[in-house]
């Protein structure tokens, strides 16, 4: 009883079965076992390897697939739709994810420092509990009487924000180039914004060292440790994967993958490239400069 | 493309098809139903009579836990993705989810999730005993070593259900027939828009809460910890962010469900329709504002009490509205009370009563003396149980009809919702008097003067287990056994809706290869 | 039609429950002895009337619809499908309602969270799984606070365990059964008392029904709430939140004396804080039996009272530190200062040196441990003040 077949509309191309997402399951279920028992130390920590492993010959296969089912033109331009619009709540959950971190950021930061140091309705708090304590930011000692220091602003991480902002720009140029069927520009800009990503995480990593051995500055340092290395730590691995993305676009743009008209990937690493860079802007002001 | 379905195991392991994987959902769904239930058995049995007689106070706390987050995360959420994933596609005039194959990975990630939920049990030191919240530091410094496990699993719940909801709202942008603009929408489909919206805001914050968890207990930092500057409350409000849209992601479907079937029923259009959509939004929305209901005492500062009893007293209204619109579309309707009418009518009653005292909760003063009493515990099975759960029961005996192409035996199914109200009021109405004369939650014995409530609530319970049995032989017998008379295509009298006037019943394996047209 | 003769039974039914249920004491939240309880508990019954009468217009709508609108009755069915107007009545009218209930909720509540100026501060601590009440003079002489622990009472504990396995128990009738305490917290009456919630591990909640406090009690945070009790009594409260597996068995109960006898009470515990420890020597059989009694009354919740542990909480059996040579030291040193970051709490605060002395000679000679030492109460003080590290 099915419609009568109307052509002004597209079929979609629903994939036959396919054995991806189930072994992707059965990898995630590895990693996170294999992860359960490393954070604990047990002796079973090297199933999070297979885990791991099993998820990356997955999502390999998985991305190739697509690549081959795009490029023999199974995708029409609602799946492109699908795809374009999939991303973007994708990157919405991401962005969601780090604003619990913010969240948590700004939650010590104006309520519980003030609380601690006896404002509000925790005058007692301060009192009976922590007499010490000064409640500044960055602070210097946390209120069970460590020490601390934050990380200046002005140093590593200035040259980092110039070095994100200047690889978006360069991706810009890149995309444009994509669209004007520039493709040497198009290859050239793409590299350079995957190289300026490489640096910028050689610098991160850097700015870490330099954290751990000369300052003191750890994940164990109080709260500011805590929100500094978290909210850095998975921005610098969004870093990782973005240029991965990078990378990988770069090779396909080379192969001649993408058309003005057609280059969903493409786009979709531009976007993720771009939301790390928003998310790193707001990491500079609110964890570095305030 | 003919009706060709693969054969054997690997049609489920594999599969891409929409209906393949809703079905999948479901059954996993009540299987976690039966094992969260055996679990409230459990529950129940030692909270009898006074006294610690049937299981230690550690193995109790083991059970209130799982037994909420199985219920929550393994139960009601996934029933509502299977419904989703075999209603919109059919609902919209697509030919299936828009992202397939993710679609299938969603689900297969949760039986991996559950798999190390459950290992928990049978770990040194035991499973989780925190409670479904899992305050820190109770859950940090304090947890036992399964801890890990739970939050990794916790991990991957999220990831399954960020998927599962990009698929939904992709689908319902992307995959409409032409002619189906979104005012056009069954409700359900709307219903299930903004919970697929609600999940992508909030399931990365509940990431994000174990997450911090995660690096507490193992590396050093002090999120949750006043000593280094954090604060435990911050777990609260961090969770209940999550937490409290978190209600409304298990309840609104079923507002869906209730928006189709009580127009079929009343063969009668649905009053209200937009104001319908946009009390579903406005409760969407109020429900990011109002966590701190949950916290009330904690001891925030004053101004944030007031401002979140009043936010969470607002939401009374657009919810109002909606059961205000369902009973104006029974209202000189022609009704007939088929089994699922019964449930969606029994659903709009007791959800009610649920969230009368969801009002009551929200008034701080009181709350004060609600707060972590069985009052809270009432609350939360009125909207949870007879609400969700009755929900899914009325799309399930509704729509299966249209999944099998055969009727479900309609005695046996009366039996089943009479024995189910029944029981479910037995069981859960005595706990709102239990709560009130002083019972706190999350004990496993009590003094003297509850003695009565909550023999009559472990009475209850035992007869709406046993009773689920029923609804059981009722799925058996229709989806496995086939037994039942053949279903007509349109299956209900009054039924609308692309499902009932467009497809045939059984629906086929892919429903609309091409798109219908819609005016 | 027996359906809707079914639907109004059990309509009615619930009815019956429900105005029952607001008449009754024993169903209903009590009313309480302070002017703040008493206050919530009129708001309380004002919602709950409001939630009765829109339920029973709105439900009443309802079933005359399903009995008047069935298709037996009315078998062609009208065709509106929206009307802005009522549409607009049932938005505004709960609305009103709700603010109508926010007013005095509000005003309540600013009260409630009023704590300047009390007559008297005690400091209450939650601790896995008793209270520990610190009664704070203000004259900055910490030897002038009386504090003490408060436990649940030995009856209620002997009477969990042993009662009513399933058909062969005995039948539990003890009216104050899990509500009684051996140390209640004291405060007279006629006073604004100023609590100061804290914990000192996880998170607890200080509920005492009959005030209308609730507070939580945060680690590392002290949170205010008060409280003026005019008449005398005894007061039972519980732990409210999720604490960890006793959180079931830590009562509350706060005794309210008139100003006078409450007077009197504070001086002799000053007096006995004073006094200094009870040192003497002990024997062997005074050791094992005072220890059994404080073992099973502060290390049985854990360590189980066979000493075998369960789960997270290690068995002390035979174990390194219990049994092993010269582990005299570390044992006490675990026990007077607990091991950070762990279930283990420091109990040389809590307990006198006597019992932890009798304790960890009971540990060390009960359960096959057999290993002969004798700790005396003079060792742990020396230990306490310096001996130790
Ligand atoms: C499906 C799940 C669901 C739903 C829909 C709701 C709905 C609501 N809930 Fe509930 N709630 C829970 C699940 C849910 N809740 C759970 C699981 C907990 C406990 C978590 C835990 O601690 O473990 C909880 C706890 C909880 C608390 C915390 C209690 C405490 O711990 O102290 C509060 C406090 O404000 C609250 C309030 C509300 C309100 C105001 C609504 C409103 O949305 C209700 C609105 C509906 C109506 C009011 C009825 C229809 C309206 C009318 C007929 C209009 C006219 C009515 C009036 C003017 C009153 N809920
Ligand atoms: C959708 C959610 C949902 C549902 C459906 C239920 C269903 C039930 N719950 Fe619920 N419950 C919660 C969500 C839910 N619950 C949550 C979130 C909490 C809070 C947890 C916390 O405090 O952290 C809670 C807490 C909670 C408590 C409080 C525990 C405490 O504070 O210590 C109690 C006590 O009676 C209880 C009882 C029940 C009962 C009797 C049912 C019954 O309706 C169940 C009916 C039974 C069945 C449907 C199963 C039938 C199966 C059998 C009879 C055995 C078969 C065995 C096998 C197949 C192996 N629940
Ligand atoms: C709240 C729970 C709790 C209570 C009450 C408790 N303990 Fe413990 N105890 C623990 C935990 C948990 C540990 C394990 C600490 C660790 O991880 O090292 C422990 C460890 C110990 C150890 C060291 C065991 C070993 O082999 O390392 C001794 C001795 C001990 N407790 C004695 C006592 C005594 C004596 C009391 C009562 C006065 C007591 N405990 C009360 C939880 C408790
Ligand atoms: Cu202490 Cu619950
Ligand atoms: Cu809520």
């Amino acid at each position: 009883m099915s419609e009568q077949t109307n052509t002004e509309y597209e079929k979609y191309y629903v994939p036959e079965q396919s054995k991806l997402p189930f072994i992707g399951s059965v990898g995630l279920f590895l990693t996170a076992f294999g992860a359960g028992h490393m954070v604990q130390g047990g002796s079973l920590s090297w199933v999070l390897w297979i885990g791991l492993a099993v998820l990356v010959y997955m999502l390999s296969t998985w991305w190739a697939a697509t690549i081959r089912e795009s490029m023999s033109g199974l995708y029409s331009a609602q799946m492109s739709r699908s795809f374009r619009q999939g991303m973007m709540w994708f990157i919405t959950s991401e962005v969601m994810f780090f604003a619990a971190f913010f969240g948590a950021l700004f939650y010590v930061r104006i309520l519980v420092m003030e609380w601690l140091g006896g404002s509000s309705n925790n005058a007692a708090t301060h009192e009976f509990l922590w007499p010490e304590f000064i409640p500044n930011w960055p602070m210097e000692k946390t209120p069970g009487g460590e020490t601390t220091t934050g990380m200046g602003a002005w140093g590593l991480p200035a040259i980092n924000t110039a070095i994100l902002l200047f690889s978006s720009f360069t991706l810009t140029i890149a995309h444009h180039a994509l669209i004007e069927k520039n493709r040497a520009t198009l290859i050239q800009f793409t590299a350079i914004t995957a190289a300026l990503g490489v640096i910028f995480m050689g610098l991160q990593i850097w700015e870490y060292i330099h954290a751990y051995t000369e300052m003191g500055l750890t994940l164990g340092s109080g709260i500011y440790g805590s929100t500094f290395f978290m909210l850095t730590g998975f921005h610098g691995l969004h870093v990782t994967v973005g240029t991965i993305f990078l990378i990988i676009l770069t090779i396909r743009c080379a192969k001649g993958h993408f058309t003005p008209q057609d280059h969903f990937a493409y786009e979709a690493g531009a976007w993720y490239w771009h939301f790390v860079d928003v998310v790193w802007v707001f990491l500079f002001i609110f964890v570095y400069i305030l | 493309m003919a009706d060709h379905k693969p054969k054997g195991i690997s049609r489920w392991l594999f599969t891409t098809n929409h209906k393949d994987i809703g079905t999948m959902y479901l059954v996993f769904s009540f299987i976690m139903f039966l094992i969260g239930g055996a679990m409230a058995m459990v529950i129940r049995a030692e909270l009898f009579q006074p006294g610690l007689q049937f299981v230690e106070p550690n193995f109790f706390n083991q059970m209130t836990t799982l037994h909420g987050l199985i219920m929550v995360f393994g139960a009601v959420m996934p029933a509502t993705v299977g419904l989703a994933n075999w209603l919109i596609p059919m609902m919209i005039g697509a030919p299936d989810m828009a992202l397939p194959r993710m679609n299938n990975w969603s689900f297969w990630i949760l039986p991996a999730a559950f798999i190390l939920l459950l290992s928990s049990l049978f770990m040194e030191g035991g499973a989780p005993n925190f409670g479904w919240t899992f305050y820190a530091p109770l859950s940090t410094t304090y947890g036992p070593p399964s801890t890990d496990f739970f939050i990794f699993g916790v991990h991957l719940m999220g990831i399954s259900s960020i998927m599962g909801a990009i698929n939904v709202i992709v689908t319902v942008f992307n995959m409409r027939a032409p002619g189906m603009t979104l005012m056009k929408m069954p409700l359900f489909v709307w219903t299930w828009l903004i919970t697929a919206f609600l999940l992508v805001m909030v399931m990365p914050v509940l990431a994000g809460a174990v997450t911090m968890m995660l690096t507490d207990r193992h590396f050093g930092t002090s999120f949750f910890d006043a000593a280094g500057g954090g604060d435990p409350v911050m777990f609260q409000h961090i969770f209940w962010f999550f937490g409290h849209p978190e209600v409304y992601i298990m309840i609104l479907p079923a507002f869906g469900i209730a928006s189709a079937i009580i127009p079929t029923f009343s063969r009668k259009k649905l009053f209200g329709y937009s104001s319908m959509v946009y009390a579903t939004a406005s409760i969407a929305f109020l429900s990011f504002i109002v966590w701190a209901h949950h916290m009330f005492t904690v001891g925030m500062p004053v101004k944030g009490e007031l401002f979140f009893m009043v936010a969470t007293m607002l939401i009374a209204v657009p919810t109002g509205v909606k059961v205000f619109n369902w009973i104006a579309t029974m209202w000189q309707g022609s009704i007939t009370y088929e089994t699922p009418m019964l449930y969606a009518i029994a659903f709009v009653i007791l959800f009610t009563i649920g969230g009368f005292s969801g009002v009551m909760l929200a008034l701080t003063p009181v709350d004060w003396q609600y707060h972590d009493t069985y009052f809270v515990v009432a609350h939360f099975h009125y909207v949870l149980f007879p609400g969700a759960i009755f929900g899914t029961m009325a799309a399930v005996y509704y729509w299966m009809p249209k999944w099998t192409g055969r009727m479900y035996d309609e005695k046996l199914a009366k039996v089943h919702f009479w024995l189910s109200i029944v029981f479910v009021n037995l069981t859960f109405f005595p706990m709102h008097f239990s709560g009130l004369a002083g019972m706190q939650r999350r004990v496993p014995d009590y003094n003297i003067m509850f003695s009565d409530f909550n023999m009559w609530s472990s009475i209850g319970a035992f007869g709406l287990g046993l009773t689920q049995f029923l609804f059981l032989w009722i799925l058996i017998k229709t989806c496995w056994l086939k037994k039942g008379e053949k279903a007509t295509d349109q299956v209900w009298e009054g039924a609308e809706g692309l499902e009932f006037t467009h497809l045939p019943s059984p629906a086929p394996y892919h429903s609309f290869d091409t798109p219908p047209k819609v005016d | 039609m027996s359906l809707f003769r079914k639907v109004a039974l059990a309509v009615a039914a619930l009815a019956v429950l429900v105005l029952t249920g607001c008449s009754d004491q024993a169903y209903n939240m009590r009313e309480g002895v302070t002017e703040i309880s008493k206050e919530v508990y009129s708001l309380h019954m004002i919602v709950i009337w409001v939630c009765v009468v829109i339920g029973v217009l709105t439900f009443g709508a309802m079933f005359y619809s399903m009995f008047a609108h069935r298709k037996s009755k009315n078998p062609n069915p009208a065709k509106f499908s929206h009307s802005t107007t009522v549409e607009i009545i049932w938005t505004v009218i709960p609305f009103i309602i709700l603010i109508a209930l926010a007013v005095p909720a509000v005003k309540l509540l600013i009260k409630m969270e009023d704590s300047s100026n009390p007559d008297m501060t005690v400091m209450v601590k939650g601790w896995q799984w008793k209270w520990e009440y610190k009664y704070i003079d203000g004259d900055n002489d910490p030897s002038n606070d009386v504090s003490f622990f408060s436990n649940l009472d030995d009856a209620s504990r002997q009477q969990a365990l042993n009662a009513g396995k399933y058909f062969s128990g005995t039948k539990i009738e003890d009216e104050n059964y899990l509500l009684e305490v051996d140390n209640p917290l004291v405060i007279p009456a006629g006073q604004k008392v100023r609590f100061l919630v804290t914990a000192e591990d996880v998170i607890h909640s200080f509920w005492v029904p009959d005030f209308s406090v609730k507070k939580d009690a945060i680690p590392g945070f002290i949170n205010e709430v008060w409280t003026k009790v005019d008449e005398p009594g005894i007061y039972r409260g519980v732990c409210a939140e999720l604490c960890g597996k006793d959180h079931g068995f830590m009562p509350i109960v706060v005794k309210v004396l008139e100003q006078a006898e409450y007077d009197a009470w504070l001086a002799e515990q000053v007096e006995a804080a004073k006094s200094g420890p009870d040192l003497n020597e002990r024997t062997m059989a005074q050791l094992m039996t005072e220890g059994e009694a404080a073992y099973n009354k502060y290390c049985a919740a854990c360590h189980m009272p066979n000493g075998q542990g369960n789960g997270p909480f290690p068995s002390l059996i035979g174990t390194e530190v219990v049994t092993g040579e010269g582990s005299v030291g570390k044992h006490i040193d675990i026990v007077l200062n607990g091991v950070p970051g762990t279930a283990m709490q420091a109990f040389g605060a809590q307990l006198t040196e006597a019992e932890i002395a009798a304790i960890i000679t009971y540990e060390r000679n009960a359960w096959g441990n057999d290993t002969g030492d004798k700790v005396q109460p003079q060792d742990i003080y020396d230990m306490k003040n310096g001996g130790g590290e």
